[in-house]
This record gives C-alpha cells, structure tokens and sequence, in this order.
C-alpha cells in the first residue's frame, strides 16, 4: 500500500528542515587543510599535485564502495561485514567479461575501450546486485536486529564467498589489464595523471551526484532518508520500508562490484582477498564520515586517501596507521562521526 | 562429581554425559600425546590444540561472556608471540629474556587493550567490531614494515633455552625406551599451562565479575541500573581476555620457536578463532576446547578426507572443486553460518541442553 503524503505536508517538512538544519560546512575544510598541512612535508610541489590527484581518485573508489554499506546501515541498521567479498565477486565478474572482449579492449580506439568497460561494469553490477539480493534474503534476513548474529553471519558469508571465488576461479593471482587507451599518463609541465586516475575520479563524482540527486530530489530518496532519522514513524505512514532497504541493499552491493571493478583495474592485479584490503579503508570512512551519511562518506573516502597518498609519500612503513590515528582525531572531535546521522 | 574436581572447575562442569566423555577423550589424548602417536605432525596438531584452546577461551571470555566482538584477538596473540619470539631472538636463549619478553608483552597488550577499550567501548558493538578491525589490520601491516625488529613477512627463528631444545635428551622411558627429548618437555609445558590458563578462566567467568559480564551481555541497560559501572566491567574483561591471548601467543611462539605475521597476526587466524567459538558454543568455555579440537583437527585431516571425496566426483563438472582439500574452510564457513542460526549455543550448547532436557 502506498499513500501519497499530502504536498502541503511534505512542504511544511522541507520548510522546517531548512530552519532546523543550518548547512555544517567545517568537516568540508578539513580536506583542503588536509592537503595544505601536507605540503610542506612533500615539499616537492608537481609530485604533491599528482599525490592529491591520486588521492581524488583513490576517494572516489572508496566513496563508490564505502556509500552502499553506509546507507544500509543507517536504514536499516545492519552492518554487513561480507561487504568485502561483493568487491572480490564485481572485480573478478568483471575480468572475465574483459577477457572475452579482448578485441575490444587492445582496439586503440578510446570508445571501443570505454564500451568494453562499460559492459564489464554492468556484468560486475548485475551479478553483485543479485548477490546482495540473495545474501540479504539468506544470510541477513534472518537476524535483523541482533548486532552481534550479524556480524558473525555476513562475516561467515564472507569466508564461504571468498571460498566460492576459489572454487569458481581458483586462487592464483589473475592480472588484470587496463584497457589500451586507458595506460599511461597525461603530463601536464612536471605533472603526471594517470588517465585511469582521472577516469575513476569521474566515475565516483558522477555516483556521488547521483546519490545525491535521487536522495534529495526524490520520493524515494525522501523516503530512504526518512527512513534512516525514523524507520518506525514512516512505517507508521505506510510505506514498506522492508522493501525499500532490499533496494538499497541490493544498489549498495551493485555499487561495491563497481567499486571493485575500478579497484581491480587500478591495482591491475585480482586476488580473492581484494576485498579485504580496501574493506578496512571503507570501514574506517565510514566510522569517520558518521554511520548512515553519504555526505560524511564522500569527505571521509577523501580525507582517508590523502593520508594514505600522503603518508605513503612520506612515510610508507605507518601508512594504515596513520588513518587510524586520523580516525581517533576526528572521533575525538565528533565522536558519532563528521555528520551523525544513525541515532542508535 | 568429586568435590575436588569441583572445586578445580569452579563448579561449573561439563553438564552432559556426552561432552563429559568428548572432554575426557580431548584431555586423555592430548595428556599423553607424545607417547600416543609417532611423527611430527600428531604432536605438532596436539600444540596447537593446547595453544588454540587457551585462545578460543580468551575470545570467548570476550564474545560469548561479555558480548563483545573484537577483531583485534590475533594483535594480543601476535604481541605475545612476538615478545617471547623477539626477545629469545635479541637476548638469547636463556629463561630471563623469555620472562622479560612476556613481561613486556603483557603490559604492552594490556595498554593497548586499555586504550582500545577508551577509545570505543562505550559505543555500540558494531562500532567496536570495525574500529578492532581497522587497528588490528594496521598492526599487521606494521609489523610486517618494520623488518629490522620483527623480521618483516620472514618473521624471525629464534633458539630455545637449552632444556626445550629438540636435541636435548632428557631421560629415557624405562618401559619402552623412548627417549624424552625437549621437545616433549615444551609440549608437556605447553599443555600444563594452557590447562592452568583455562581453569583460571573457567574461575573467573564463575565469579561474581563474571555473573556481572553476562549481565552485561543479557541486559547492558538493567545491568547499569543496577549500579555496575558497564564500560568499567567491560574494559576488565576486555584486557583479561587480551592478557590470556597474549600467553596463548607466548606459547605458540615458544613451541613453533618462531614468529612471523602469518602464523600470529593473520585475519585469517582470526577468522579461524571465530569459527572455533561459535561452532563449540559461544558462552561456555567448554566450547572452545571442542570448537577448537574439531578446527584444528579438520584443518590438518579434513584435507585428506576430501582428496578422496575430489577424485571421487571426478568427471562431473564443479564439484570436484568444491571438494578440492585446498577449499576445507568453504565447509567449515557454511558450518558456521548454520551454527549461528541453528544452534546459536553451538555444540556445547545443544549437548547441555539435551542432557537438562533427559533430566527432567
């Protein structure tokens, strides 16, 4: 059952959360002061461009695969720590739809190039989404609620899809090329951009948008942010929330294989455990970002790849550590995260 | 039950004749394994048994006592191993270096643990869980860095003091002339010690500081009503289960006489340590050293079990692969799912709760 909520009603809603909510802008400084406290420590100024380049593009793939998990968690508090293993599944649904389209991907032609990653992606997508659609319906449905049945369940999912993913395309580290007019660097006086870099960054902005788009702009998107302050109170309006967090869940998982897919291609090499690698960056961004915000997220994914870049430069051996120890800083400055959505 | 068996399981006993009978057979073979079984491999899974179960135990004070997930146990279990291991390796073989080691790996684990537990145990056990994870990744990943003091991803080999060294013959056996080698000692030291660890656990989670824990767990809210200090209770716990996973690492070290990141700090030993809990029984200590016995006994003879299984699907297409020994975790992760479900108490659990049931 639907019920269409009265316009005034809707606008009255608007109204006040335009009184109510003031625009938070200092967690978006951060990233500029970020990169300017940096500075000095590079010291060399074309290489520190191309580390925040790097770093954008880095973000971004965070961001895509980080934003999915954040939403479900604030919808519908579930924390799905088999997150990881819908990374692996996209990369990997991925490399194999590269390699039948090989034609294509070694043309030096840019579109041919784009059109086989395109279908690549939408492979990764399709078959991520209907993995998230069958985890949820499997593995989470069963212990909604109760935090601590969650995290062992999707983490015990996790271990069997890792596993499937050896049985299915065995365990042995499997390259993963970029397509040919995607290779090399645009130089630009001293600096270099890899032109995957620059791919990626527009990847994540164009989801970023998107998300953004349809969770402002749209009934839906009014719905999943209702639902995410208050699940009860629009539940009590009518609306199946249930069926909309299956939505989300599924676009969330979706939005990880394509995450994967970027990641893959970026590090151009796949194994079953690529998930876990970037799976902790995502967590820590989430935890920064606030859990349920996909605003908090997008600053997060790029505050954590500027340190990671950076302190890569810098100082290689503490880079993991150093994102922790930017986690405490900013938990320390808002313990719920830069933009606390989840009030649980 | 005896009164001293009793009291020296803090009166808290296996409750079920079947798990009665399981334990004994675990305790009666791993207390005589190396006259049991000849070869490296039987004594090397019997260690590791000892060693595994001291470490499930200490996790389930964590999960199943306190209700707290953590994925930062292998960081207590490596900094064990790595002080022990780094100390015998920096000073020398000799007793005090080891002493210092743990020594140091003790306080160094308890701060750590203290200041996890400040920094995150007042939130939620989601938020816990991540934030675990993400230190103890970076732990790994520096200790894997810093290669002039850890060795790296080599790890480091390190010699034992004299009386544990494979080459020492101690005595030999007046019956069958088997020589005693120190081999057999470390093993006998290892075993004793995660005997003691474990009743020592077994009395804490009897004690009134245990009854509060689960009170924790059951109901954190009425718990803090009552007037506990939740998140003080919680820290307590938190660093004794640290302390414990810390000597299980001590001992692993001490019987591998080497540390590397894969052996102590990997998630996939953290992973295991989570299978072993919950597939045992979450809550009772018991359970680890079923959940325990039964993983590392899969991981060192499932694998022979499903070459068989493999060649015999032979031909038909996938399923020989599924089979294949390399992917014995695949079963043991789909056992673990259906555990969480069906018998959320695990096989402790359900054994005890059959037995209450033939009771009444």
């Amino acid at each position: 059952m639907t019920t269409t909520v009265a316009p005034a009603a809707v606008d009255a809603d608007k109204d006040d959360a335009l009184k109510g909510a003031p625009r938070d802008w200092l967690p978006l400084l951060l990233v500029p002061a970020l990169a300017v406290l940096a500075y000095p420590l590079v010291g060399n100024p074309s290489t520190w461009v191309t580390l925040t380049i790097a770093a954008l593009a880095m973000g971004m793939m965070i961001f895509v695969i980080a934003s999915g998990l954040t939403l479900v968690f604030g919808l519908m508090d579930v924390l799905n720590f088999g997150h990881g293993a819908f990374i692996a599944v996209g990369a990997y649904v991925a490399m194999t739809v590269l390699g039948t389209l090989q034609g294509w991907t070694q043309a030096p032609s840019l579109a041919l190039n784009l059109a086989a990653l395109g279908l690549a992606t939408l492979a990764a997508m399709t078959a991520t989404g209907a993995l998230g659609w069958a985890f949820e319906r499997v593995i989470v449905r069963p212990v909604y609620g109760r935090h601590l049945e969650q995290i062992l369940v999707t983490t015990g999912g996790l271990i069997v899809a890792e596993q499937l993913i050896h049985v299915i395309w065995g365990g042995d580290q499997k390259p993963m090329p970029l397509p040919t007019a995607l290779r090399g660097a645009i130089t630009l006086g001293d600096i270099n951009i890899e032109k995957f870099r620059l791919l990626a960054v527009l990847v994540g902005l164009v989801v970023f948008g998107v998300i953004a788009l349809v969770l402002q702009r749209t009934k839906i998107g009014l719905l999943i942010r209702a639902g995410v302050e208050n699940r009860e109170m629009v539940e009590a309006l009518g609306y199946r929330v249930r069926r909309l967090f299956v939505g989300v869940f599924v676009v969330g998982s979706a939005l990880a294989g394509l995450g994967g897919t970027l990641w893959a291609l970026y590090r151009e090499t796949l194994t079953a455990a690529i998930g876990g690698d970037v799976i902790v960056l995502v967590f820590i961004v989430i935890i920064i970002g606030g859990l349920g915000s996909v605003g908090g997220c997008f600053i997060g994914s790029i505050l954590v790849a500027m340190m990671a870049n950076y302190t890569g430069y810098v100082a290689p051996k503490v880079a993991l550590a150093s994102n922790i120890l930017l986690m405490v800083a900013i938990l320390m400055w808002r313990p719920q995260g830069l933009y606390p959505v989840a009030k649980r | 039950m005896s009164g001293f068996t009793n009291t020296l399981l803090s009166g808290d006993g296996p409750r079920s004749r079947v798990l009665t009978a399981l334990l004994a057979v675990i305790v009666g073979v791993l207390a005589l394994a190396p006259f049991l079984f000849d070869g490296a491999q039987a004594i090397n899974t019997a260690a590791k048994i000892c060693v595994f179960i001291v470490l499930a135990a200490s996790y389930d004070l964590l999960l199943g006592y306190t209700g707290i997930v953590s994925f930062a146990h292998t960081m207590f279990f490596g900094i064990g191993a790595y002080g022990v291991g780094l100390a015998f390796h920096f000073w020398g073989p000799t007793w005090t270096a080891g002493l210092a080691g743990l020594g140091i790996a003790l306080t160094a684990g308890l701060i750590l643990a203290l200041a996890i537990g400040f920094v995150s145990l007042r939130v939620k056990a989601i938020f816990y869980a991540m934030i675990t994870l993400a230190v103890a990744s970076a732990f790994a990943i520096l200790a894997g860095q810093l290669s002039d003091f850890t060795g790296g991803e080599d790890g480091r080999s390190f010699r034992v003091p004299e009386l544990l060294r494979p080459t020492t013959m101690l005595f030999q056996m007046p019956l069958t002339g088997m020589s005693v080698t120190g081999r057999i000692a470390t093993y006998y030291l290892i075993a004793l010690a995660a005997a003691a660890i474990f009743l020592g656990a077994l009395r804490i989670v009897n004690s009134p500081f245990g009854r509060v824990l689960q009170a924790i767990r059951e109901n954190e809210f009425r718990a803090g009503a009552l007037g506990f200090d939740v998140v003080a209770y919680r820290t307590i716990g938190n660093c004794l289960a640290a302390a414990m996973a810390v000597l299980a690492g001590a001992l692993y070290a001490l019987w591998l006489r080497y540390v590397g990141p894969d052996t102590t700090l990997s998630f996939a030993i953290m992973l295991d340590i989570l299978l072993m809990v919950v597939i045992g029984g979450m809550g009772t200590l018991y359970g680890s050293v079923i959940g325990a016995t039964i993983f590392i006994l899969a991981q060192s003879y499932l694998q022979k079990l499903m070459v068989i299984a493999s060649s015999a699907f032979k031909g038909v297409p996938l399923l020989p692969d599924i089979f294949h020994p390399d992917r014995w975790l695949l079963w043991l992760g789909v056992l673990f799912v259906l555990s969480v479900y069906f018998f959320p108490t695990g096989l402790v659990g359900t054994l005890r709760a059959r037995a209450a049931l033939q009771k009444d």
